[in-house]
């Protein structure tokens, strides 16, 4: 396996190659542009497609189009284009399409910041587009784990006929690291049972997320749900850290975990008791990693998001169900926290206790 | 005696159940036509937009595929460059072509695509119940609209064969109307054109149909007729704009 | 001899082929079918010379045309 010092955004697009992803369209913008200017020339030397969109929305549409025709396809944006792309986004999950979505995370509202933050937690574990439906969304907090988690969502998508997302955010997108790529995947999954490549010695396939049939479009919501929940049982994935002693346990995902895990190595030191649960699925969430914790012992959460307000905050409230006090620490604007940051917050929690 | 005419294979043998009268019925079964000539039901991939003709899902008899509103262009974009071997046709309506999809089927046409666009103009939104439409003539009632569209306000109706025609990339760019059986076999030869440059990889082709909606326009079948050729013709004018 | 069949559960009564008939021989008929729709129907086949422009005009392709 081949190992390549390599950027955030060019390590995805990479992973994606050797997952077998033969079509791309994207638009540019900060901190993703990498993502589709890599693809531009790296996409037609495997024999796949790269277009340009003339928009986020064109470029998921493009997707869509390319997922019925039965390839392996990917789009990837920032946070407004993330918006942008929602009704597509949707109307792969409604047709039953899969696709890889990259959203390397900025900060803030409406333009916002070009500068990273975690501020689409909600978009990608809640509504990444309208109607009610899920998607598993993957959290990397390195670039190699972005390298991982990006080639294996295109499995997530094959199999449960569903758009996934992948949630970096602007650090992890621009910063450089070692990483080992991963093979070349040779054989691809089977949709002939599905894919709309002309009627030939068949009957015909209409592919619709727009269902005439009230019946027929509960029943896909009911059968939808229940994977839903399988994913649940099945799919969440965390990293637990050093939480089997703590009294103290920080949530946090992506680039915060990262400078979570130097806050605590630098707070172990001091003999302070702390840990991490790092969700690495944000959706669907690792509820068992906060079931699994000694609340005989923890008796703080400090829940770090790159993100004010905080937001995945509500899901450990959810998972936690009272056991345990949670605060939260964050920056925002499109301020990387860092692990001095992290180091101060747990500071002025100590001795505080149960309230 | 020999059947010389009859319903084409390319739709289903059920009727449609557009409203009567409505030359939707009369542009699907052109389409259905032309495919069968050229034989290509097999490989065709039919883009629908959302729209009346969304419902055209249930009544032509190829795979097909509903795309978001105005993403058709873009739709068959990704899937030809995926399948270039397969015949993609998109057929949108004046919303979902010239409003809120123009910018998707001005890029499909400039990057020159090679698959066939087939536009159903009728000057009105007819599933959402009668709004004006970015085609919609000066004057002409509609809900959004209901003293009749002022071009002070609004401006003028679009006339997308032009637009499309000044494009460098386009290889066909024609607009017929579907109100005479003289008309009517124009615009099958149009069609036919549009269809066969996909086949023999020539690029982008855009055909441009004159339609009706005599619901919406409050009008009989047989009066909507009369409206294209008085209303409509003389401000969108037939012919082929290109054809290289 | 030329003429026309008229699937009459296809017509919806738009009376396109009526108008397009250059021997006007298709009219409205007198019954219903099932969709409530008055179908048309030819009335005078001797003069039908098998043009096809009822047919060409039909948009619910319910008529076949033979020669």
């Amino acid at each position: 396996m081949e190992k390549k010092f390599m950027k955030g955004n060019e390590a995805i697009a990479e992973a994606a190659i050797r997952a077998g992803c033969r079509f791309f369209a994207g638009y540019p913008i900060t901190p993703q542009s990498e993502i589709p200017e890599y693809l531009s020339w790296r996409l037609p030397e495997v024999g796949g497609v790269f277009v340009q969109g003339e928009s986020e929305i064109a470029s998921i549409s493009m997707v869509h189009g390319a997922a019925a025709a039965g390839v392996r396809a990917m789009t990837s944006s920032s946070s407004p284009g993330m918006s942008l792309k929602a009704e597509g986004i949707s109307t792969l999950a409604g047709a039953r399409l899969p696709a890889v979505i990259v959203d390397v995370a900025r900060s803030g509202a409406g333009s916002g910041q070009i500068l990273p933050g975690q501020n689409q937690y909600n978009v990608a574990t809640k509504a990444p587009g309208h109607g009610g439906f899920k998607v598993i969304a993957l959290a990397p907090s390195t670039v190699q784990e972005a390298v991982d988690l990006t080639y294996k969502a295109f499995d997530y998508a094959d199999r449960d006929r569903n758009p996934v997302i992948v949630l970096a955010d602007g650090v992890i997108g621009g910063m450089m690291e070692a990483v080992t790529l991963p093979e070349y995947k040779t054989e691809m999954p089977d949709k002939s049972d599905w894919v709309l490549d002309g009627c030939k010695g068949r009957e015909i396939r209409v592919n619709s997320s727009y269902v005439h049939d009230v019946a027929m479009l509960e029943k896909q919501q009911i059968d939808s749900a229940a994977m839903y929940e399988r994913w649940q049982l099945e799919d969440a994935q965390s990293e637990s850290y050093l939480v089997d002693d703590a009294e103290i346990v920080i949530a946090a995902y992506g680039i915060s975990a990262r400078a979570a895990k130097s806050a605590i190595r630098e707070l172990r030191k001091e003999g302070v008791k702390i840990g991490l649960v790092r969700p690495i699925t944000v959706s669907p969430f690792p509820f068992a990693a906060f079931d699994a914790l000694d609340y005989k012992r923890v008796r703080h959460i400090l829940c770090v998001e790159m993100c004010i307000p905080a937001l995945m905050v509500e899901d450990v409230r959810c998972a936690v169900a009272r056991r345990t006090e949670i605060s939260t620490f964050g920056r925002g604007g499109g301020f990387v926290i860092s692990p001095d940051q992290i180091v101060d917050a747990v500071r002025m929690l100590s001795g505080e206790g149960r309230k | 005696m020999e059947k010389i005419y009859g319903k084409p294979g390319s739709l289903q043998p059920t009727g449609n159940t557009f409203c009567p009268g409505c030359l939707h019925g009369t542009a699907l079964k052109l389409v259905a036509e032309v495919i069968d000539k050229l034989e290509l039901r097999e490989k065709t991939f039919g883009v629908l937009p959302i729209g009346c003709s969304t419902l055209s899902m249930f009544y032509n008899n190829y795979d097909m595929i509903t795309s978001a509103h105005g993403r058709a262009p873009a739709v068959a974009t990704g899937y030809k460059r995926c399948r270039p071997d397969n015949f993609v046709f998109t057929y949108q309506g004046d919303g979902d072509l010239a409003a809120i999809g123009l910018a998707e089927i001005m890029h499909c046409a400039n990057r020159g695509e090679n698959i066939s666009a087939i536009f159903a103009n009728n000057g009105i939104y007819g599933m959402t119940g009668g709004q004006m439409a970015p085609t919609t003539l000066v004057g002409q009632k509609a809900t959004t609209c209901k003293s009749g569209r002022e071009a002070s306000q609004v401006g003028y109706p679009m006339r997308m064969a032009e637009m499309i025609s000044t494009l460098q990339a386009p290889v066909y760019v024609a607009r017929f109307a579907l109100n005479t059986p003289a008309n009517v076999l124009k615009a099958r030869a149009g069609i036919e054109k549009a269809f066969r440059n996909q086949v023999e990889g020539k690029g982008y082709s855009f055909v441009e149909l004159l339609t009706n909606c005599p619901t919406n326009w409050g009008v009989s079948a047989g009066e909507s007729l009369k409206w294209i050729a008085e209303k409509t013709i003389p401000y969108f004018p037939l012919g082929e704009f290109r054809n290289n | 001899m030329a003429n026309i069949v008229i699937d009459a559960e296809l017509c919806k009564s738009c009376e396109f082929c009526c108008d397009a008939c250059p021997q006007k021989i298709i009219r409205v008929g007198e019954s219903n079918n099932a969709k409530g729709y008055r179908f048309v129907e030819q009335f005078n086949s001797e003069k039908c010379t098998a043009c096809r422009l009822c047919a060409i005009m039909c948009p619910e392709a319910a008529i076949e045309v033979y020669k």
